[in-house]
């Protein structure tokens, strides 16, 4: 069970109406909190990800066509997704969120549904936090140790290169290092990375 | 007492200004002037080996005042000649002194050091050389030939500082890596004096490189831009 009983949700949704009104049913429920709300995703994940939210409430049409396989990709520390619909999305689009939410359901099954997708959820603490490396990114940090590039690395782990991109930057603010060169040195005294796979 | 009397003037003693601040000891050896200057001043000390006792001071002062920044007439008294000269003893000072110097004092405190440590370093090290050296090559090779022949009223054709201005890059990365790596990730192993020693050395080129940048963005280059506008571009 969850200890912690109170939920950040960041809210992204194009429609004004429709946000507004996620926030006025969630309002009542002292476990839940909207800390935050995008009209788009594919340009703020940075935002969003250094927002750390329990739970993001996403329209899934709103992901760019290509990222929409590997939406979880776009945003840190496997935050659960609940996809927010209101037209018809594809089944295998929703396969990746953990729950949906449909525009008809009443204000007591929303809230049913999200408290549920968070009672499953590995609590945060699991997550490393801070300055140490999340299992992903150590992955990343090895496949840039060996000298590949974003778009090798991207194909590579199956996910975007803005999520590559997304995962650089965090390695290096972590880390302390930027240069491929350092990360290699890095990845080496750490043994992530056998010196035979880099000569 | 001028208006600028907390700043180095090229009236006062040469060995005073290194009671003031003795980080200009390294500014020394790239203008050719050696200790032992008794009480002379800047400007004699500086006529005797043909240095442009202005550009020194000017120098002198951007390493040891954080607030200075040369006045217009101070940029338009540079003569770019000494200036250029100036740079390019700069660089081979970094190079053959400095970096020369850290690579060293990498090998003696790696000796006994894990295998692969000791060549990953090695190998960091040597990419970081080669940074330098070609950066400074293009400089050496590219830019300063053009500002000389555009120095001479000859206005080269297909370049333009602004080109250098835009392209001039960074080489600071990799140090600020290093220096990470030695505080935070090399194993906390026997060389600790050694590290220590190779940090401060670090450390001072960084600040010593940031320096460098600062004269070629602030004097440099707008130097240049007036000579190109004298010349029509």
């Amino acid at each position: 069970m969850v200890s912690r009983k109170h939920y950040r949700i960041v809210l992204i949704e194009p429609s004004a109406i429709i946000t507004a009104g996620i926030q006025e049913l969630i309002k009542g429920e002292r476990e839940l909190e909207v800390v935050a709300v995008f009209a788009d995703c594919c340009h703020s994940t940075e935002h969003i990800n250094d927002l750390r939210p329990d739970l993001i409430i996403l329209n899934p049409l709103i992901v760019d066509f290509k990222y929409r396989h590997c939406v979880e990709d776009l945003f840190l520390g496997n935050v659960p997704l609940v996809a927010l619909v209101y037209q018809y999305v594809e089944p295998e689009t929703l396969r990746h969120y953990r729950a949906v939410i449909d525009i008809e359901d009443e204000r007591a099954k929303i809230v049913r549904k999200l408290l549920q997708v968070m009672e499953t959820v590995t609590p945060r603490q699991d997550v490393p936090e801070g300055n140490e490396l999340s299992e992903r990114e150590k992955e990343i940090l090895v496949s840039v140790a060996k000298g590949m590039i974003n778009k090798e690395i991207a194909e590579q782990h199956h996910i975007s290169i803005h999520t590559v991109i997304s995962h650089r930057k965090n390695i290096s603010r972590k880390t302390g290092i930027k240069s491929v060169a350092g990360l290699t040195v890095f990845a080496i005294l750490n043994n992530l990375l056998d010196i035979n796979d880099v000569e | 007492m001028t208006k600028n009397s907390s700043f180095f003037t090229s009236g006062m003693k040469l060995a005073d200004l290194i009671h003031l601040d003795y980080k200009l000891l390294l500014l020394l050896p790239r203008f050719g002037l050696n200790l032992g200057f008794r009480d002379q001043t800047a400007e004699e000390c500086c006529a005797r080996v043909g240095v442009s006792s202005q550009l020194f001071i000017m120098i002198c002062n951007i390493y040891a005042f954080e607030n200075y920044s040369p006045r217009k007439e101070e940029i338009d008294q540079t003569e770019i000649d000494q200036l250029l000269a100036y740079l390019r003893h700069s660089h081979s000072y970094y190079l053959d002194d400095r970096i020369q110097r850290i690579q060293d004092q990498l090998k003696i405190m790696s000796a006994n050091s894990d295998l692969a440590h000791q060549k990953i370093l090695n190998r960091f090290f040597e990419e970081y050389k080669n940074e330098v050296i070609n950066h400074f090559e293009y400089e050496e090779k590219t830019v300063f030939p053009y500002i000389q022949s555009i120095g001479v009223g000859k206005k080269a054709t297909g370049y333009e500082i602004e080109i250098f201005e835009q392209n001039h890059s960074n080489i600071d990365d990799k140090l600020s890596d290093l220096k990470n790596i030695f505080i935070k990730y090399w194993p906390a192993d026997s060389s600790q004096k050694e590290r220590t020693a190779i940090l401060f050395n670090i450390f001072s080129l960084e600040e010593d490189l940031r320096k460098h940048t600062f004269i070629e963005d602030k004097v440099l280059i707008p130097l240049v831009q007036k000579l190109e506008q004298n010349y029509g571009k």
